[in-house]
Parts: C-alpha cells; structure tokens; sequence
C-alpha cells in the first residue's frame, strides 16, 4: 500500500500512462490514508464517491491510451476553490453548506487534464492566516514534530495549511494552494514541501474566492520541484473571464528544468538579512548560497532598498481589498444569515456570526485605511510604495536571473504561538510578500531540517512569467540539498507497520 | 445670462443654478460586466448571471458594446474621450446591490468637458457645459409588495450599464432644465444610446438646485435623487429653491443635504443631511484593468456618428423653410424627424406637407390615444395627398375627408379619391352650371351683393363648392363667379 504512497506525481504518472498501477488503485490508497490521518483535520470535505468514480474513468481512458498530463493522478483542492457541486468554505461559518453550482477556471483544467479530486482542503478562514488556525473547522495540525518538543503540535503555515500538511502526510500526490502574501510558499517551507506561487495572471481567478484580488495567485504544492512544475503546468491557463489574466502561455516547464545553473546570476538581497532573523536561517541561506555557487552560479549581493517597507504596505493592500471583496457576504443571496426584524440587525449579526476574529481584523483594517480622511495617508501611500518595490525589482533583474532568500524567519512554531499578537503573527510573511506586491513568480524549496528536525525552505524569485528559471534554480536546490526527511508522522505509521 | 427667470422673495429677487445628474440606461444586449441580458421588464430574477448575484470568486469584465455606447454619446455631447479610464467601487451596504459596493467611474472617468445648446424660447440658444460621463453600474430592485413583512430582492436590473452625464450648474430656471434633459435624451435617442424612457426608469434625474442674489457667488446647493418625470423636474425645483429662499429671508442657512421629491405632496423631503453622509471608501477596482481605449477606434465612432438634432435643425430650417414651432416639434423625438424627412423628400411642397403632419396627423394620432408607429398611414401616402392639393387634384376641403378616411383604413388617397369619385373638377361647364343654380335659388342674395354687400362673394363660393360636392376647383369657382357678378 505504501508503495504508491510513496510514488512522487511524476512517478505515479508514469506507471499510470504504463498501465503498471490503476488510478483506482492509487486513489484508493490515499482515500485510505485519509482516513488514517484524519486527525490532523487537512480535510474540510472528502469526496470519496467522486473520487473512486473519477479514477475509474481515468483507468478507462488509460486503458484506450488516452487521457490528459494528469491522468489518474488524484489531488487535493484548497476549499477556496469554487466546486460544482461539492462544498465549498473558505473555511468560513459564513459559507458552511455552500456548494457552487460552478467550477474554478483552474480546477476545471485539472478535471480536463484527467486529474482526480480526493477533498477539499482545510485553510485560515478566507485564506487569512499564517498558521492554519483561523479556520472554522478548525487548525490544522502539521505531521511534524519538533524533536526536542515532541508532544507539541506545530502549525503546518498558511493559510494553505491544509494542502501543505496532506501532500507532507501523504494524504494526496499533491495540492492546489492560493498565495496573496505567502499562502503557498510558508506552508510549503513550514511542511517539508515545495510550493509555486505563479506570475500573477498565470492562474485565473476567475471561481477562487476573493480575497485580496492584486495579490492572489493559484498554485502548486507538492512533494518535488517537477511535481509542482507538472501541477502548474495544467492549472496555468489564459481566462477571458479574468481580466487580469495574463495573455501568454505557459511555456513547457520540463523542458529546462534539470538544465544546470551555471552561468546564471543569482541575486542575493542585503536588505533580508534583518535584525531578526533567527542565525539559524542565516546559515541555512548561505548553505544554499554556496550550493548554487558550486552548481556554477555567479552570486551577486544586490539591493532591494524598499524592502523594508513591503510588508507594511501589504498590510494595508490586502485588507483594503479583503474588506471590499467581502461586502458581498451579507445573508441576502447565499451563505449563513441571522434573521431579524430590519435589513441593518439582519447584516449586523449575520457579519458578526459568520466572520471569525482574524477576518473581521482585516475587514476593520481595510475599512479604515479606505476611509476618507486615511486614504491618502494610507492606501494611496501604500500603492506608492507598491510602485517603488517593483522599481528596486526591475533593477535588480537588470543584474541577476533569480533572486534567492529565506522563505520564513524560522521553522514552524506550535498551535496557539503569536495567538495573542497579530503583529508578530504578521511578521511571519516578511520574506514572501514583496514577490506577491510585485507579482513575481517564486517557489519555495526544502532544504534541511532545524536543529529540532523541522523542515526549512529557502525561496526563489525569478522575473515576471520566468517561472522557468524558477523552477531550474528550485530544482538545483533541491538537486544539491538532497532534502529527503520524512515527517514524524510517516516515520511514525512506518514504524508500528 | 439669466434674463428671465427669478423668483420673487420677500426681500428681493433670486437667482437659481441648477445642475443635473442624469443616469441613462445603455441600449446594449448584455450588463456592463457580465453577459446576462439587459432587456427591460423580464420576470423577477430571469436575467441574473452569478456575476450579478456576486456569488463568491465571480469577476467582472467589460462589456465592449456599452463602452462604445458611453463613447459615442460622450462625441455627441462634444465632450472630450479620454483614452484611460479607470472603474473604481463605490461601497455601501443594500439588499439591492449584491456585490456592497457599484463599480462606477470617479477620479478618472472615460469622457470629460462637454457641451449642450438648449434652443431657448426666445430663439436664443445656450450653452450648458457638461462636467463628466462615467460608466457604472445599476442596482437591483426591492420588492416590497409582495409579503406583508418581507423584502424580496430582483436582480434582473442589477449590473445594467449606466452613464452618468454631469452638468456644470449653468441652468438658470426650471425651463431650461427641462429642456436640457429633453435635448440630451433626444441626443441620446438619435444615436441609439438611451431609448430615454423615464416611466420605465431608462432616465433619471438628480437635480442640485441652489439659489442666490444676483450678482452674488453660487449658495450651497441641496440634490434632489431619483426623479423621474419631466413635470417633477420642474415642481421639484420650483419646490425646493423657494424652501431655500424662504430658510435663508429668514435668516437661516442652507445645509448640503440630500433629499426626495415627493410628486404626492408637491413636497421636498429630507433623505440624509451632510453629518449623515455615507463614506463610499472609493478605490480602484483590482478585478480590472483601466479602460484604454484606441484613439483611431474612437475617430471611427465618431465618423460613424448618423447626424445629431443640431445639425438637423440646421438643415431643416435650409431645406424645408419651417416654423420654430414645426421644427420643436419635429425635431423633438427621432421618430419623429425621420418620418418627416421621408415625407419631404417625396412631397412637392414640404411646409405643407409638414403642417399636414403636425396639425392633421399627430392631431388625429392624438384623439385616438395613438403613436406615430402604430398610424396607418405612411410618410409616401401622406406626400401623395399633399401632392394631390398641391397639383389641384383635390380641394383642401376634399383632402380633409380623404385623410379621415386614409387614418381609418390605410388606403391610399388615389384609391379613396377614385372610389368616391372626389377629384376635383375644372370643367368651366359644368362650373358655371351649378354657379347659374347656386345664384338663381340664392336670388336675393344676389340683390344684396349687387347692392353693395360685399362679404356675400365668399358666401357663393362656398355654395357653389358645397353643391359640387367639395369637388370644385376653387380658383375656377372666384373666377368665373367674378365674371358673372361683377361685370
């Protein structure tokens, strides 16, 4: 049974296309692990019906030597995508019960490349969160342990905790995550997994539930460097139905993706070595330094003199556009509502009843720094900004072909750290945003374990729609670091098997 | 510039500056952001895409049709394109509005700097300067009829593109706003952006009025929302500048506020005054792009433009030699003007022909509670009567019975004429024959005549025709009676 737990997507898809296994086979080994791992509540719906009948068309699609670059391969979607007919959350008791009557432009072209869904995964209520535990239904646990705090449960990041934690517990090949800050590259890095956050307009928008709509971007979550490429490679589509969608194709990610480093510039920013970056990090970043430097890399010390501004002006974009794209919720057409006697008591309590705190924070914060009198010195001064961060950008693609950096401050921390102090809960996204306010492709590689055994990424950007060059230096990385920890978990099920 | 219109207070006379807001509902298939249909009057609820509904993770895109629609009417108003706009959303919280916020155009709309003439009274014309057009969108509609505690909510309307036109508070009286809205919808109607239907709400009004001594600078002005007839444009204005002159000859000050007309009570009522103003917390909507448009597409809108009530007006008055009157009239619906032109261009006389559409045809559309477009009779038909007084195939007289009958039954003039043996007679003949009558029955008035009352020729020439049946030529009939009663 483990043996196909064990397969990596690139793998399973070939001894799928060799009719070596079934999908049916494979799917029912993960639905099984499901199960077996429920406890750490990755799952918010498991569509085990749909999931055993998914594979067997795949199998008879295999079986006529058809099917599409994800035949058979069964995944899990983040609950912020819209699915026909299977609930749809966000997390949220606003949206408990909902089922779309739509399918998300990605996820459609995952079903049209033959993959299979397993579940909707758990996430920070309206993918707000750092840590998993905003979540209506509940945090999420990651299956890491630290090993000089065995008995403490860790988050496994966000707000895409959910993915993260299934793909590093083996309870799906792979994900689909959402990235506005650092959705998919914290969890990745948190997990032990490698996570894409696309160029904006890579992924179409179009049926993923808004939250800040210049910063959201779809993308993969895997096991591999290559798995998250293929992964993306069938999400990336151009969507007329989002306008910011961007009008380029994807070129074919494989193709240079095992394709050496050398020759390439590789930027590294003065500016992220911060105060408080732990010494551990610190040395981790330079371990990866000298890895691509030994692959033949030129490394490059190069500024990006606004960084230290990005995660305040995220902080202020964000919200501003959560607390707008979250006007919709208000009991009138769908979702929860709390009936009362006049339309102001009925939107009160239905906000009040549906929103968890960490939402109602954001839709606060936005509402403030929109209102007249602040907009100036706020919102429009954080756009400003936002134009400065692309300048120090552009610059410094004038140098270099990739930049890397830290993904997080440090490893994960445990469930019901930074509870109380939102600010420090904030600060976990330092290093992930600027790429999400500029719309900079970067992924996030694991690379070693902490002192206490917990998995560390270290994150590349590359230039706008070079998801290429991304995905050779991640490849690189994870090709030099020979990262191959398991989770405590699956150690764990290994050993009392 | 105001020469007419003040308004007598107590201490002295007023002057009033009115700006209007007009909100015209684009003629196009499908709503400003989503493909649903945007036809007026569907059941509650049929046209409503999940875009409208604002179901979660839906976006927005532009519909291209209803941009080249605010274009166009933009090139109309000589108003300036500009070639990057930007959609903003205006946030507030409504049953109505799905997505809590309108996405609409503020700081950058895609026209600005306009300009209307109104054809004043006086046959002046003025100039009124339009501020700005923005596109945005409707909102839905509350149903409050249908359960005696709750609300129902139609959709149907909601996402409809609108422009909202913005004019400068030139307008001086309740006339001149009047006439503006009438001449901007005619505008509209001409190019085929608005139908102008104010009962079905594809117009509506909001009136800034404010009033102040002349000479002096603008006051402080109050917005009337959401009216919807051209009457209550006017009792609103008249309403509410003499509430403002009375609040200020007593010493009182105007504070900005937002009110209703209420055309029940002839009464202006307060809707929210200036501490109670919403804060619609404005910002560029990050699910679009700026509208940019093609300088040489817009060229190409504009040389496609048909030809605007101005122009028209210009042209009618070279061509046709009408009235000031003829030509309000005409010009007043597009209907109206093409209808005519095809009349003139196949009648003999077109003055005539116009006063036989103004005076006989819309008076008897009139009496029958009916439209241009549902009369039998055509602009062709109609220039074959005109043409047939016009050659003296018929009398005035005798073309009145045919048209009665032409409007009954769609038939032709020829064919009424035919059937009823109508045409008109020149046969000296026979003229003279029933002039030798008419003067042998009428003997004493004959003496009379003779004897110096003079009058009494106009009283033979109407016996003589009435005995031809209508049929006689007139010229013939004060000719031939000249020679038998004056030699």
């Amino acid at each position: 049974m483990n043996d196909f737990l064990d397969l990596s997507l690139a793998e399973a898809r070939a001894r799928l296309a060799a009719r070596d296994i079934s999908s049916t086979e494979l799917t029912k080994a993960y639905l099984s692990r499901i199960e077996a791992t429920a406890n750490l509540n990755a799952y918010i719906t498991i569509t085990h019906d749909q999931a055993m009948l998914g594979a067997a068309q795949a199998d008879a699609r295999l079986a006529k030597g058809k099917g599409g670059i994800l035949e058979g391969i069964c995944i899990a979607v983040k609950d912020l995508f819209c699915t026909n007919g299977v609930q749809t959350t966000a997390a949220s008791r606003m949206l408990d019960g909902f089922i779309p009557t739509y399918e998300s432009t990605v996820t459609s072209n995952l079903w049209n490349a033959g993959a299979v869904l397993l579940g909707k995964t758990n996430l920070d209520e309206f993918a707000m969160g750092s840590s998993n535990t905003t979540s209506y239904y509940g945090a999420v646990e990651s299956p890491w342990r630290s090993t000089d705090a065995s008995d403490k449960k860790r988050v496994p990041g966000g707000s895409s905790g959910g993915s993260a934690a299934a793909v590093a517990a083996r309870s799906a090949i792979a994900a689909t995550g959402t990235d506005t800050g650092g959705s998919i590259r914290q969890p990745a890095s948190f997990s032990g997994i490698v996570g894409i956050k696309p160029t904006y307009g890579r992924c179409s928008r179009w049926g993923i539930i808004a939250f800040a709509s210049s910063l959201d971007q779809a993308g993969p979550m895997a096991r591999t460097v290559e798995d998250a490429a293929i992964l993306l490679q069938a999400m990336a589509s151009y969507d007329p139905k989002d306008s910011t969608s961007a009008k380029t194709t994807m070129p074919n990610l494989l193709v240079d993706i095992n394709k050496s480093v050398k020759g390439m510039s590789i930027g590294v920013p003065i500016e992220y070595r911060i105060d408080s970056l732990p010494e551990e990090t610190s040395k981790i970043w330079d371990h990866g330094i000298d890895y691509l430097k030994s692959e033949g890399a030129d490394i490059v010390h190069i500024s990006l003199p606004h960084t230290k501004y990005a995660l305040p002006t995220y902080y202020i974009i964000a919200p501003a556009e959560a607390s707008s794209n979250l006007a919709r919720y208000d009991g009138v057409r769908y979702g929860l509502r709390i009936n009362e006697q006049n339309i102001t008591d009925m939107y009160t309590h239905t906000r009040t009843e549906g929103f968890g705190e960490e939402v109602k924070r954001r839709i606060l914060l936005g509402t403030y720094v929109l209102s007249s009198g602040y907009y100036d010195a706020y919102y429009l001064k954080a756009q400003k900004m936002r134009n400065l961060l692309r300048h120090d950008f552009n610059q410094a693609f004038d140098k270099v072909d990739a930049i890397l950096t830290p993904t997080t401050l440090s490893d994960a921390f445990e469930i019901g750290d930074n509870k109380d102090d939102p600010l420090k809960m904030y600060l976990q996204d330092v290093f992930t945003v600027p790429a999400s306010l500029v719309g900079l492709p970067s992924i996030s590689v694991p690379v070693t374990l902490s002192k206490r055994g917990l998995p560390i990424g270290l994150q590349v950007l590359g230039r706008m729609f070079d998801e290429n060059s991304v995905v050779r230096v991640g490849r690189t990385l994870e090709r030099t670091a020979e990262f191959k920890a398991m989770t405590t978990l699956v150690n764990g099920i290994l050993k009392d098997e | 510039m105001n020469e007419s219109y003040y308004i007598q207070g107590k201490k002295g006379v007023w002057e009033l500056a009115i700006g209007l807001e007009l909100h015209a509902r684009v003629i196009s298939n499908a709503k400003l952001f989503s493909g649903s249909q945007a036809a007026f009057g569907g059941d509650v609820n049929t046209q409503v895409s999940l875009v409208d509904a604002a179901m979660p993770g839906m976006l927005p895109v532009i519909n291209r049709k209803c941009v080249e629609q605010a274009v166009r009417t933009s090139l109309a108003l000589k108003a300036k394109i500009n070639l990057h706009s930007v959609f903003e959303r205006k946030h507030y919280f409504y049953a109505d509005l799905p997505q809590g916020y309108q996405i609409t155009q503020y700081k950058e709309p895609i026209a600005s700097d306009g300009e209307l003439l109104l054809d004043l009274p006086n046959g002046k014309i003025k100039s009124v300067k339009i501020e700005r057009l923005q596109l945005e969108q409707d909102a839905g509609k509350l149903l409050h009829e249908q359960h005696s505690h709750a609300t129902y909510v139609d959709l149907n309307r909601a996402g409809i593109a609108l422009m909202e036109i913005v004019s400068k508070p030139d307008l001086s009286s309740p006339e001149e706003a009047r006439l503006y809205v009438n001449k901007l919808r005619l505008i509209m109607q001409y190019i085929s952006t608005c139908d102008g239907n104010m009962q079905e709400g594809s117009l509506r009004v909001d009136v800034n009025v404010s009033v102040r001594k002349p000479d002096e600078p603008l006051g402080t002005y109050c917005e009337i929302k959401n009216i919807n007839s051209l009457r209550f444009i006017y009792q609103a204005i008249e309403q509410e500048a003499n509430r403002q002159i009375n609040i200020l000859e007593n010493g009182g000050q105007i504070d900005k506020e937002t009110c209703l007309f209420d055309p029940i009570e002839n009464k202006i009522k307060s809707m929210r005054s200036k501490e109670n103003a919403e804060d619609y917390r404005y910002f560029k909507d990050p699910d679009l792009l700026p509208l940019v448009l093609d300088q040489s597409r817009v060229d190409q809108l504009k040389n496609e433009l048909p030809e605007l009530p101005d122009a028209k007006r210009a042209r009618f008055i070279s061509a046709f030699n009408l009235s000031f009157y003829d030509l309000n009239i005409l010009l007043e619906d597009r209907a109206n003007a093409d209808w005519y032109e095809q009349l003139a261009e196949q009648s003999n006389n077109p003055k005539i022909a116009a006063n036989w559409m103004i005076s006989e045809l819309f008076g008897a559309l009139n009496k029958a509670g009916k439209n241009l477009s549902d009369s039998l009779i055509s602009p062709k038909a109609l220039s074959e009567l005109v043409n047939m007084i016009e050659n003296g195939h018929i009398s005035g007289c005798i073309a009145k019975t045919v048209f009665a009958t032409m409007f009954e039954t769609g038939k032709s003039a020829i064919s009424i004429v035919k059937e009823k043996n109508l045409s008109q007679t020149s046969d000296v003949s026979i003229i003279e024959d029933i002039i030798d009558n008419v003067l042998i029955t009428h003997a004493n008035n004959v003496k009379k005549y003779k004897d110096g009352k003079d009058k009494l020729f106009s009283f033979f020439v109407g016996e003589t025709i009435k005995k031809s049946h209508g049929k006689a030529n007139p010229i013939i009939v004060t000719q031939l009676l000249r020679d038998k009663l004056d030699s």
